[in-house]
């Protein structure tokens, strides 16, 4: 415990902190409904490149909603509509004329329940190269991109077995290869180990923070643990008495799990209320 | 303190348990009558059906072997010239013609000519048939319906016989077959299965994947439930007004071949596939949302989610992961269409036809236009070919069914070793 606590810098403001970062994605008073309901509302904040930005919150907070707008995903949800400015490298992604096909490639996903394709380990990883066009050697790209995934041991000798004969644990590993397999610079993942028993947990938490060299990541979790051991900077969403989300707090991870400003944060953290 | 509870104890708790086990075996007694009955109904169709393919029939000769030569009894006591010159003296100019235009007489052999010389010389005909349960116990019967018309002689006869599937159809039982009828089958069936499946599809994929779910696409569906539902009559009658009368130019091949559309006009194997089509339609458009539907959604978002357009899910991961239960329901409606005879009796297949459809503006019957057609004679042998069709036409539609069943676990089979 003392240690910890001697790393922790002086608690500050996190637009300071912020300036000294690179910012990839800047969320600018993003609203979203859901039909007549509002899911969240008003919601800005900056993501720093090649760090982990996690989002908690209470279930219903609109946490997960944010970050599918941040890849469009909820544009296959017809009845969602978006109010606000979402900046992609100084781009707004809300642009008519920005194709969120192009953008998930750009941005891609992971999701809550492993949910590899029904082919074989091979064919995962070399589906989605193949339909954005990759022309370089595919053996060597599948490998690579199994090898960041903490994956190639176990599965170099079985690629052509079903990417479904993998434990829970490997298929979410291996939906992680898949979707750094086209090259995204930021990678979203919606609770990616709520699914996972401990031992599989601790595994995808330490490819995160190996994974961060490489890419941006935001990840969504209920797990105050996890958000605290893999994040840098962290947001806390909450859900006002409307059942509309909106950000609460947004910090430097330790500042926000030690030192809350608002009360809300503080009890959501200890375990009082979500 | 004594512990109350609010639930029966001891004795009572076990009649209670006994009473509700009585209850359960009632509800299973009456489920297995349920299905004793429907097998014991089925066994009696089948026992009736075969009854009827076998059985004594009473046959006599329009021109027994006696009396066209002295002194032989048999047609296979005939010699092979006595074969040839019994055809050149009895057969009509015409008929000769058209027998040596198929073969010269020399060139057929012994068992050739005594066919020809049988059916068109001797000319057997079927006084009385009966069943295979009868010809068991009333051959007491039999014997004495034989002996009050001279000249007859019983015979065991199996109507089932292999130059009955590949005969053509006749106006005489005996040889009449099933090969035009059951050509006129497959020909109204590929016609159907290569309009209906491609549009089912088609429709499902828009419903499921592509429209909003507006107030216009569930009124859509609500329809295309009630279209499953119409009787089969009712499509006949849209045929008939439609495909054959409308469309005459069409379906009569007119547009496409000057010459022969005087002899078809519309009512050809166009329109009854057509027809049917339209019929099975719905069924396979409902059957294959189902399959889609049964894709689970993560699916689709793991493809979104790695950057692939709508297309590229649908054709990469929705159609493999669905198509074994699209081909399942396909195959399902392609039965039904083979055993349709209303609507073709509306748009007006032809109950008479002897020859075989050469191509879609072909007029045609079908297999069961074919045994209504004879099982509503009023002469005995008819009923016999009749029984024989029907099974003809089970072992075709189980056929159809089972090879159907073994390509779709082949696919799905395939698609589990490429996982």
């Amino acid at each position: 415990m003392t240690d910890i606590l001697q790393k922790i810098p002086e608690p500050g403001d996190v637009d300071q902190a912020m300036t000294d970062e690179k910012k990839i994605i800047s969320i600018d008073d993003v609203s979203i409904h859901y039909g007549a309901f509002k899911a969240v509302q008003n919601v800005s904040l900056d993501i720093a490149q090649n760090k982990v930005t996690a989002f908690i919150g209470p279930s219903g907070c609109g946490k997960s909603t944010v970050l599918r707008s941040i890849n469009r995903m909820n544009d296959l949800i017809p009845s969602a509509s978006i109010t606000g400015k979402i900046f992609f490298d100084g781009h707004d992604m809300y642009e008519s004329s920005v194709d969120p096909v192009l953008v998930r490639r750009e941005i891609g996903m992971v999701f809550q329940k492993p949910n590899p394709f029904p082919k074989s380990i091979y064919e995962n990883i070399a589906w989605g190269a193949r339909i954005h066009g990759f022309r370089g050697d595919m053996d060597e790209l599948v490998e690579t991109s199994l090898r960041q995934a903490a994956l190639w041991d176990e599965v170099k000798d079985k690629l052509k077995q079903s990417g479904l004969s993998l434990s829970g644990g490997q298929q979410q590993r291996l939906c992680i290869a898949r979707t750094i397999a086209v090259e995204p610079k930021i990678i979203l993942m919606d609770e990616p180990a709520s699914a996972l028993d401990p031992i599989a947990t601790g595994r995808i938490e330490e490819l995160i923070l190996e994974l961060k060299e490489d890419y941006t990541i935001i990840i969504v979790t209920h797990n105050m643990g996890q958000a605290s051991r893999v994040s840098d900077y962290t947001a806390f969403f909450m859900v006002d008495e409307n059942r509309s989300g909106y950000l609460q707090e947004f910090n430097i991870t330790e500042h926000l799990f030690l030192n809350p400003k608002h009360r809300r944060t503080e009890e959501y953290i200890s375990g009082k209320f979500g | 303190m004594d512990i109350t509870t609010h639930f029966p104890t001891g004795k009572i708790a076990h009649e209670r348990a006994m009473r509700r086990k009585r209850i359960g075996y009632v509800w299973q007694i009456l489920f297995i009558f349920a299905t004793v009955i429907a097998i014991l109904f089925l066994a009696i169709l089948l026992v009736s059906i075969i009854d009827s393919v076998f059985g004594y029939a009473v046959m006599a000769d329009t021109l027994p072997v006696p009396t066209l030569i002295e002194g032989r009894e048999s047609l296979d006591e005939l010699t092979r010239p006595e074969l040839e010159s019994l055809l050149k003296e009895n057969l009509s100019r015409g008929m000769l013609r058209k027998v040596t235009y198929d073969k010269a007489l020399e060139d057929r052999d012994g068992n050739d000519l005594k066919a020809l010389v049988e059916q068109y010389v001797i000319q057997p005909q079927v006084l009385r048939t009966w069943g295979l349960w009868a010809s068991l116990t009333e051959q007491e019967e039999i014997r004495k319906f034989a002996e009050e018309h001279p000249g007859s002689y019983i015979m065991f006869r199996n109507w089932m016989t292999p130059s009955f599937i590949i005969a053509a159809q006749s106006s005489n039982p005996l040889i009449a077959g099933i090969r035009t009828a059951f050509l006129g089958s497959m020909w109204v069936l590929l016609v159907t299965f290569l309009f209906s499946f491609p549009f089912g599809i088609g429709a499902a994929l828009y419903l499921e994947e592509y429209a909003r779910k507006t107030r216009l696409t569930k009124i859509m569906q609500l329809n295309i439930f009630n279209l499953s539902a119409i009787p089969s009559i009712i499509y006949g009658l849209l045929g008939l007004a439609f495909f054959v009368r409308v469309l005459e130019p069409f379906t009569s091949g007119a547009v496409f071949t000057a010459g022969e559309a005087a002899v078809a006009n519309g009512r050809t194997i166009l329109s009854g596939g057509l027809t049917l089509g339209l019929l099975v339609l719905p069924i396979i458009i409902i059957n294959t949302q189902e399959a889609i539907k049964a894709v689970p959604d993560s699916l689709r978002q793991s493809s979104f989610g790695l950057g692939a357009t709508k297309w590229q899910t649908i054709w990469h991961h929705v159609l493999p992961a669905s198509i074994g239960r699209i081909l399942t329901g396909a195959i399902l409606a392609m039965s039904r269409a083979l055993g349709e005879t209303a609507p073709l009796v509306v748009i007006g297949a032809s109950t008479f036809i002897s020859v075989d459809p050469t191509g879609v503006f072909s007029k045609f019957t079908t297999l069961p236009i074919q045994i209504y057609q004879w099982s509503a004679r009023p002469q005995g042998a008819y009923r016999n070919i009749a029984a024989a069709a029907i099974i003809s036409l089970l072992v075709l539609l189980l056929v159809v069914n089972s090879s159907a069943i073994i390509m779709r676990d082949r696919i799905t089979k395939k698609k589990r070793l490429e996982r």
